[in-house]
């Protein structure tokens, strides 16, 4: 069983170009999104379109629907570390009070 | 040493072998993915806080050339998946078709870059001693790739967001030092990228890929597929910060 010809999953070209005009579509979506008046909500809908984007990237591009599951496991475990990382900061921030008692941001 | 594909004594198969080097490389991505990560999370700090100096900064770049640049980086990846399968499925010739589009599609990148960057220290948008956001719309003889109507709302929204916050040039530089130190870092990751691009393209004119063994192609495409993706959220938080006034 030693050296057989590696059996990995083969993505199509079909499903790279359909990829592709799916990332320029959402590339569009962003930009036109961005000039409507969303308020708060614009910065929301931007990350939104872009984590799309990003996702369909690495599940397709990168391969990581075929990858074995500990691949999988990894590429979570970064992506959650990440979410610590901006979530864990962000909540120490806008909770913070400094010595002049006032909140953040202290202008 | 030979690296053409021959079965390593540490593993049982070919595939065994290929899924480590992939282990691998996607434990190198997040470590890529922790290091962008820092340097976002301190741009939504000063974002969060300088808002209006963030939103007037963004406002200077062109949309038109990030955009294009947006576009240009989604095709490199397209090309790069390309190659990946040309070679997976033995097409040799076109492994080296896709990467030399890859890396003419790079360069293209880099050209707009350049144009961006250029554009930047003309308009006095570089950090420093003669950072000034209101640079052009004080001197618009000087800014001739400005029109006036674009004077006129720039200078509008400086006004305001002056108003707003008058320290404004100040935190402008904070906006556009983050502008720098991203987008400087991207490219300087897609200059590692398209040094990598050549080497494999070298390789792959020797005929060295196959379906067999493709393990480089392969890696080096998971890389710049990330450096695409560090773009795909680039983009947004720095070009359309406050795009619909």
């Amino acid at each position: 069983m030693s050296e057989h010809e590696p059996t990995e999953h083969i993505v199509s070209p079909g499903v790279y170009l359909t990829i592709i005009l799916t990332l320029l579509v959402l590339t569009g979506v962003t930009v036109w999104a961005a000039y409507v008046n969303l308020h708060q909500f614009n910065i929301v809908v931007a990350l939104a379109i872009a984590t799309v984007k990003a996702t369909l990237v690495v599940l397709f591009f990168m391969h990581a629907k075929y990858v074995p599951k500990r691949t999988q496991l990894v590429i979570f475990a970064g992506i959650f570390w990440l979410g610590l990382l901006l979530f864990m900061t962000m909540s120490d921030y806008i909770s913070r009070v400094d010595y002049r008692g006032i909140r953040f941001p202290f202008t | 040493m030979h690296r053409t594909g021959e079965l390593y004594g540490q593993f049982k198969t070919l595939e065994q072998q290929k899924d480590t080097a992939t282990l691998g490389m996607w434990i190198f991505l997040v470590t890529e993915v922790m290091f962008f990560g820092g340097i976002m999370l301190a741009y939504t700090l000063n974002r969060h806080v300088y808002f209006h100096a963030f939103a007037a900064g963004s406002n200077t770049l062109s949309l038109q050339l990030g955009g294009f640049n947006t576009v240009v980086l989604l095709a490199s990846s397209f090309t790069m998946a390309m190659a990946v399968w040309s070679a997976q499925t033995g097409k040799k010739q076109l492994i080296s078709v896709f990467l030399t589009l890859t890396i003419l599609l790079g360069f293209v990148f880099f050209g707009v870059k350049y144009v961006e960057y250029g554009q930047k220290f003309h308009h006095h948008l570089v950090p420093g001693k003669s950072f000034d956001i209101f640079y052009c719309v004080d001197n618009p003889t000087k800014c001739e790739d400005v029109s006036a109507e674009e004077l006129t709302t720039e200078r509008e929204e400086l006004e305001k967001a002056r108003a707003a916050d008058p320290d404004l040039n100040a935190h402008a530089q904070l906006y556009y030092s983050a502008y720098f130190g991203m987008t400087g870092l991207h490219a300087l990751h897609m200059v590692i990228g398209a040094g990598l691009l050549l080497w494999l393209l070298k390789n792959s004119l020797a005929g060295l890929y196959s379906p067999r063994w493709n393990t480089p192609v392969d890696m080096v495409g998971l890389y710049w597929h990330f450096v695409d993706i560090v773009w795909i959220y680039l983009f947004p938080l720095l070009y359309l910060i406050d795009r619909h006034k």
